[in-house]
């Protein structure tokens, strides 16, 4: 049975494209069916990130308007050959998003694929509510920083009362990612500490994805930091994090800094 | 700051301290004001109800209050309106007259 994950955060530029690409590469590495699909109509940047701008010929706008079938919109990836993805438009508007045509290319996508992963667009709007509608389980992006915090709070409220799932009186399977981490300042009070957003957000932690440079030099080749740099440490904690949507029981690693002596000694002290 | 401050300088509260203790007022009060939908009835009710006024008396905006309070055993449901006296007079007057 296929699963429909909706990456999210309402907050933009917290990660969401770069984990939507991480989390599909590492699903699909192990041998999965993976479609990765853009609901960012106008500002599209999934395949940029994924690496396939140039092959783009149909988007999911044509799929939804019957311009075009969906197996000639989905992109196969060139590393990975179970990892496919589906553009949005980038010139259209987001009103041609409909939750007719939305719901449509969903059923086609589960007859084929394991896993389907909607990247959402930033904001509260139409776009993020049909990226998040038919999802089973959420995948909320949030950095340790108070407006990222917030917006997760509210997108957590959304995910409990617009999606299919709250509308049969379910659940969708909410799964908290923290990313652009960066251990040291945690360590020097000068951001918000894991503890801390989990206890405000109350969500379960899937991952802690330390800031790093590879993920930067990842997108810049365009390609998910899962593939480019598998033995980086943000690589590993999104490989990590995907193996516990597959359900593996696997505790979270939480970056330490990593100090000598020296820097103990010479370092700054206290926020 | 040199080397000795940072050794002898009193610690001031780490500002992550701050950002939680902010976040958890805050949202507390969010999460208090109801969910998506009960904001949505709420900014309803506030406009309709401003409407109906407004026929018969100049009421302030910010005079109406609704409330929705959700409980596990039951909800309140509070509306708040303060008329502005003078008015209310007046308006009594152009109806005697």
């Amino acid at each position: 049975m296929a699963k429909i994950i909706v990456v999210t955060s309402g907050k933009g530029g917290v990660g969401k494209t770069t984990t939507t690409a991480a989390l599909g590469a590492a699903l699909a590495r192990n041998g999965q069916n993976v479609a990765v699909i853009d609901f960012d109509v106008g500002l599209r940047n999934l395949d940029l990130v994924m690496g396939v701008e140039r092959r783009v010929v149909f988007d999911l706008i044509n799929v939804i308007q019957g311009d075009a079938k969906l197996s000639q919109a989905l992109i196969r990836d060139k590393r990975c050959e179970t990892l496919s993805i589906l553009p949005a438009s980038q010139t259209r508007d987001k009103d041609a998003l409909t939750p007719e045509g939305v719901a449509r290319v969903m059923e086609e996508l589960k007859e084929k694929f394991d896993w389907i992963l909607c990247d959402s667009p930033a904001g509260i709007e139409r776009g993020a509510q049909l990226a998040m509608y038919h999802a089973d389980h959420a995948v909320i992006v949030t950095n340790p920083e108070v407006s990222s915090v917030r917006d997760s709070d509210r997108i957590i409220g959304m995910l409990d009362s617009r999606t299919a799932h709250s509308e049969k009186g379910e659940q969708v399977e909410k799964h908290l990612l923290i990313t652009r981490y960066d251990p040291a300042r945690a360590a020097r009070g000068e951001m918000l500490n894991i503890d801390d957003v989990l206890e405000i957000l109350s969500v379960p932690l899937i991952g802690v994805i330390p800031e790093s440079e590879d993920i930067l030099k990842a997108s810049n080749v365009g390609s998910p930091v899962t593939l480019s740099a598998p033995e980086s440490a943000c690589a590993h904690a999104y490989l990590e994090a995907a193996r516990r949507l597959e359900g593996e029981k696997l505790e979270v690693t939480i970056p330490v800094e990593k100090r000598g002596l020296f820097d103990f000694l010479f370092k700054k002290r206290g926020a | 700051m040199s080397f000795f401050d940072s050794f002898f300088s009193r610690r001031q509260p780490p500002t992550s301290n701050v950002a939680r203790d902010r976040l958890q007022i805050l949202l507390s009060h969010e999460r208090g004001s109801g969910g998506e939908g009960d904001t949505d009835l709420i900014r309803k009710l506030h406009k309709e109800i401003l409407e109906v006024l407004s026929r018969h008396v100049a009421v302030d905006q910010d005079k109406v209050q609704v409330k929705l309070d959700r409980g596990q055993q039951y909800s309140t449901l509070e509306i708040d309106i303060e008329v502005p006296e003078e008015l209310e007079k007046k308006k009594k007057k152009k109806h005697a007259s």
